[in-house]
């Protein structure tokens, strides 16, 4: 088991022509995900060779469109390697295509187009992870993203994080215990999965045993995702926040404040996660080590 | 990137919204000059990139231009929250008889924009907020759907626009929104927002904070902006370079990859730090995803040439980064350096290839470089070199 990701998945490459997007297909295909074709509209009937996990050659089409990729293969997850520029595009037609996941790997998307690609988003069948993130994987069984897979294992531990490189980080200090999955979630002001959406399901699925989110300066995404803690994640939650000794923004205004009502330190999200039972580390390896108690005593 | 009030002005002039038409100065003289131009009664105001202005007296009224002249240069000596005061906005004095507020934002915890407008008190809004919430309208915009006259119309009667002003507020709403969404704003605050002699709707004062990414993509013209000679000389180049840096105070010099993790390094620096004589990092440099060793050795560039720094953290997990790039790139930096290079480096190096990378740096073994395995360990190391 793990969430939104297995071994069944089929993945599409919106963007599969591109330097990144080959980059990460090839690496995707190394892991033994499940990749079946790409999408660019200008190299449609063409196809891609890569290598599979085995070192086997492998054609993959290029489709024009989502609807064509997704109806030719029956492909359930695409991930986004295009431009940021293009990306509110290229997610609404994905959207559109019914696609059931997608992961939007793209950094610098602006955040109104974000904030648009949610509001197309309501109502409709697809799930968004990121934009500007490492995407998702499940060890041993599927990849969607960048997130190297030679890390560790699948194992009991749930991860969900803002960060790439803290997932990373965080992954590598538990390799010894190996992960159901391990969600980037992505750092941007709006992203389509939260913190929240993770621990969930997270809570749902029987293979996770401890579950850890890290966070970041920014936003109250963590105080709220404590609050969710309390009332329905019943799992243990080990958590760790970034950005201590961060600058002060030079926030300008009023508004910001009002809004949110918190600072968005990480001291403030820190208190809030400890006051809902959630143990909290200094630093990732504390953090880990914090994890692994929690491991040893199941 | 936050504007300043006469660049967040110009945004709203180019968007329709009426403002106070005002000059920008540098000097005193110049102060007086514009003041004398305008004729009457003058307000000097404080132009930089922080709230509380006015209660730093970054804000006078002139009644003459020699009183323009006395304010500007006491405004231009100022410093407001570190920041220096390098200009002035010379404006006619508009005084208004009745102040409000008003502003569209991103709203990031519930993925929309807001619009937050008040009628009751203009620059108070902070105080009105807590002691009368309800004065305080917050209007939830779907980012789908905008802002039309309809909406705009919504709005204005939600905030309880007067009669006299609420046809103006109509128009100036949806010219806001132009603002907000034509110039990729995060937020757009108009504080005072002013009715002035005449039942005229103005805008006295603006804030406007834009998206760096949408500016990236789709508004060059943002780049004007900047005023390069302002900011801090290593962040400029940093950023010449493409390397994301920001300057601390601090004597540990940090590189990394990855936001995230180079935060967490800060962090981990400042606790060793407790025991290595309150040593704090120096800077945050986020070399990114993918970063080669052209990318190390500007990083490198930077830091070293900070005269703050007294030792250098690289703490880099090898993630799509190669750790093997890497050590080619501290070992690439080291030689164009030569002589120059002066102060320890402590590295931390994890994730893909680090058996090569870390090979790289054993045979070199270059008499400023140090390997620990651990991110805590080096961190301390880092500190505890920095300690002198």
């Amino acid at each position: 088991m793990s969430i939104y990701l297995n071994k069944d998945s089929k993945i599409i490459v919106q963007g599969i022509t591109g330097g990144m997007g080959a980059k990460h297909t090839a690496l995707m295909l190394d892991s033994g995900a499940t990749i079946v074709g790409g999408v660019n509209a200008r190299k449609a009937g063409t196809t891609v060779s890569h290598k599979d996990k085995d070192g086997n050659d492998v054609e993959l089409p290029v489709f024009g469109t989502v609807a064509e990729a997704m109806k030719e293969t029956g492909a359930d997850v695409s991930v986004l390697f295009v431009p940021p520029a293009f990306t509110k595009d290229a997610c609404i037609e994905a959207i559109d295509a019914e696609m059931p996941l997608i992961v939007v790997i793209t950094e610098g998307v602006p955040v109104q187009d974000t904030a648009e690609v949610w509001s197309y988003l309501q109502g409709k069948s697809t799930r968004m992870i990121g934009p500007n993130c490492p995407g998702i994987i499940t060890p041993g069984e599927s990849l969607a993203g960048i997130t190297p897979h030679t890390i560790t294992g699948s194992g009991p531990v749930g991860l969900v994080s803002k960060s790439g490189t803290l997932t990373y980080q965080m992954m590598y200090e538990l390799k010894d215990f190996g992960f159901s999955t391990a969600i980037g979630i992505g750092g941007d002001p709006i992203v389509g999965t939260t913190h929240i959406d993770a621990l969930q399901a997270f809570e749902d699925d029987p293979e996770t045993k401890v579950i850890v989110m890290i966070g970041e300066i920014g936003g109250d995404a963590e105080e709220r995702a404590a609050a969710y803690i309390k009332e329905n994640i019943t799992k243990p939650v080990v958590g760790y926040v970034a950005g201590f000794t961060a600058p002060e923004g030079k926030t300008m205004g009023h508004a910001g404040a009002i809004v949110s009502g918190s600072a968005g330190t990480a001291a403030a999200k820190q208190e809030a996660l400890e006051a809902v039972g959630v143990k909290v580390g200094k630093t990732p390896s504390a953090t880990a080590d914090l994890a692994r108690e929690i491991l040893q005593s199941l | 990137m936050d504007l300043m009030e006469y660049q967040a002005k110009t945004l709203f002039a180019k968007h329709g919204v009426a403002v106070t038409e005002g000059v920008v100065v540098e000097t005193a003289e110049a102060a007086k000059a514009a003041a004398a131009e305008m004729g009457g009664v003058t307000v000097i105001k404080a132009q930089v990139k922080a709230g509380g202005r006015g209660k730093a007296g970054g804000v006078k009224i002139a009644k003459t231009p020699d009183e323009a002249f006395e304010h500007a240069t006491n405004i231009l000596n100022l410093t407001i929250k570190d920041l220096p005061v390098n200009r002035v906005l010379v404006t006619p004095a508009t005084p208004p008889e009745e102040e409000y507020y008003f502003s569209f934002l991103l709203d990031r915890s519930n993925r929309q924009y807001l619009c937050i407008a008040s009628v009751e008190g203009g620059v108070e809004i902070e105080e009105v907020a807590k002691t009368n919430p309800d004065a305080v309208k917050k209007i939830a915009i779907d980012p789908g759907q905008g802002v039309d006259e309809a909406k705009a119309r919504a709005i204005a009667t939600e905030a309880k626009f007067p009669e006299a002003v609420f046809e103006q507020a109509v128009a100036m709403i949806q010219d806001l929104y132009k603002v907000f969404t034509e110039e990729d704003a995060t937020l757009v605050e108009v504080n005072p927002l002013a009715r002035l002699a005449g039942d005229k709707l103005e805008a006295l004062d603006g804030k406007v904070s834009l998206d760096e990414n949408a500016s990236e993509v789709r508004h060059p013209d943002h780049a004007a902006f900047e005023i390069r000679e302002e900011a801090d000389p290593l962040e400029s180049k940093a950023k010449d370079l493409g390397l994301n840096y920001v300057k601390l105070d601090g004597q540990v010099g940090i590189i990394g990859n990855g936001a995230g993790l180079v935060m967490s390094t800060l962090d981990v620096v400042a606790y060793a730090g407790e025991n290595h004589g309150g040593v704090k990092p120096a800077n945050f440099l986020d070399i990114g995803g993918g970063a080669n060793a052209q990318v190390m050795a500007n990083g490198l560039d930077v830091i070293l040439n900070d005269p703050q720094v007294k030792s250098v953290f690289v703490n880099v997990f090898g993630g799509i980064t190669a750790c093997d790039e890497v050590a080619n790139g501290i070992k690439g930096a080291l030689e164009l350096l030569g002589d120059k290079a002066t102060k320890p480096l402590v590295v931390r190096l994890d994730g893909n290839n680090v058996v090569a990378g870390r090979a790289i740096l054993d045979e070199l073994s270059h008499p400023l470089v140090t390997q620990v395995d651990t991110m805590d360990g080096a961190a301390d190391k880092a500190a505890e070199l920095a300690n002198v």
